[in-house]
């Protein structure tokens, strides 16, 4: 393993680098997309109500990789040419942020129905009492699921190496085909993904403590 | 022109009527009080003027706009309107000072500065200084009550709405909230709406009682002809005479 570090890291760090960059992006959009339909789902308005959940239902029960072959596909046939990278970033978005939207619309439900009744009638509006008031108390509830949604999201944009993102991933697969050392390839990409991974998962438990 | 007018209103919850034929008008700096057996609508009633529940047929006009019509926006009543809750419905992740100055910061736009001092003096009018930088969970019930008047005061409402503030509260602080209220009652040209039992409260600053059962009003009198009168009816005569031997 030490020797495939040695020989191959420039590979496999320009991997680590693009599976970073798209993580952080994903995750970025997805939580803001995924707050976003969350609020839907949970709005008195019955056809944001319906639009929310149909969002939800869809991308959550379809397989990572068919979302993300459809943006690798058809996304540059109809609308824009995109590479493997955007197309995967975009999938995996799309995708986690609807399992972002039931833990978020999760957290939103448990917050105390006095709290939006309160700010209502206090003058706000609904989305104003949901910026100051519910989200911020919601999102406290819900670090825990969310720290595991953030996980599943790093170790899921291995879904770049199937549509050429030159992530963590793919590169691996390169070097093993190059180096025939196939064990000890994968071995190291799994050390690079726990060097994502774990720091991601102690600071939510750092945050879930401090804000608890 | 009259700060709340209830013209026929018809409120339901599926098939369940719960206010039915209500046709009331409350005059601008009215004091009016609310009193009935519990299920009666009087909470139902009161969440209606700030468009909490939405009402199914009739008018509803609250400082001259009309809830009834879907075009309203019910936060242009809010504003002028404010609501007292049975448990208080303080924002948990505000201080004390941050609820009272939250909504008129955002929804008034007042500076800071003018924010920050009527919020203060608001917190000294109801006792409770010191507690500008809790947070709410910190705080009794009482405490927590006194604090969510003044956060309602903040916004200058015309009118204030209080949904049995003292039900929640052990006894003895339910004197600490009433005293509150019985100042602002007699300090102030605000137009106040009070469900509650508390008949101390009705017969020292009430102007009018209103006795409802069953999702109607059944009485609507002068708090002279209701305390020292007799209710004309019968189910507002025994009510009455429970409470008071009660107490």
């Amino acid at each position: 393993m030490i020797h495939i570090f040695a020989t191959q890291w420039p590979s496999l760090l320009y991997g680590l680098g693009q599976t970073l960059l798209c993580s952080i992006i994903a995750l970025f959009f997805s939580l803001i997309i995924g707050s976003l339909f969350a609020i839907f789902e949970i709005m008195p308005n019955k056809a944001m109500r319906i639009i929310g959940n149909v969002y939800v239902e869809v991308f959550r029960n379809i397989p990572l990789l068919v979302i993300t072959m459809f943006f690798f596909v058809v996304l540059p046939l109809y609308v824009v040419k995109v590479n493997g990278f955007t197309a995967g970033t975009i999938g995996l978005t799309i995708y986690t942020s609807a399992f972002i939207a039931e833990t978020v619309r999760a957290g939103i439900q448990s917050v105390d129905e006095g709290q939006m009744e309160g700010a209502q009638s206090n003058g706000l509006s609904f989305w104003q009492s949901m910026r100051y008031i519910i989200l911020p108390q919601a999102f406290k509830i819900v670090i825990p699921p969310l720290g595991n949604q953030f996980i599943n999201l790093v170790k899921n944009s291995s879904v770049l190496a199937f549509v050429a993102g030159f992530d963590l991933m793919y590169e691996g697969n390169m070097v093993a085909n190059d180096t025939l050392q196939t064990m000890s390839t994968f071995f190291a990409v799994g050390v690079l993904y726990l060097i994502i991974t774990m720091p991601l998962s102690y600071y939510m438990r750092h945050l879930e403590k401090k804000l608890a | 022109m009259s700060m709340i007018e209830f013209h026929d209103v018809q409120k339901y919850y599926g098939d369940f009527q719960a206010l039915k034929d209500i046709n009331l008008t409350v005059e601008a700096g009215e004091t009016v009080v609310l009193i009935g057996p519990s299920g009666s609508g009087k909470s139902t009633l009161i969440r209606t003027i700030n468009g909490l529940e939405p009402i199914q047929q009739g008018k509803l006009i609250v400082n001259g706009y009309d809830l009834a019509d879907k075009k309203t926006d019910p936060n242009k009543i809010r504003k002028n309107v404010g609501m007292v809750f049975q448990h208080f419905n303080l924002y948990a992740n505000k201080t004390v000072l941050q609820n009272i100055m939250l909504a008129p910061k955002i929804v008034l736009k007042r500076g800071d500065k003018e924010n920050r001092e009527l919020a203060m003096s608001l917190l000294k009018k109801v006792g409770l200084e010191s507690k500008a930088d809790s947070y709410p969970r910190q705080l009794s019930g009482g405490q927590q009550q006194r604090i969510a008047i003044a956060r309602s005061l903040a916004m200058k409402p015309k009118c204030l709405l209080f949904d049995e503030p003292t039900s929640a509260l052990d006894p003895e602080m339910i004197d600490d909230v009433l005293n509150v209220m019985k100042d602002i009652a007699r300090d102030s040209s605000m137009t106040m709406l009070v469900v509650t039992h508390e008949m101390g409260f009705a017969r020292e600053v009430g102007d009018r009682v209103i006795f409802m059962a069953d999702g109607k009003i059944l009485e609507d009198d002068s708090k002279e002809q209701f305390f020292d009168g007799e209710p004309t009816n019968e189910r507002a005569r025994q009510f009455l005479s429970k409470i008071i031997v009660h107490k």
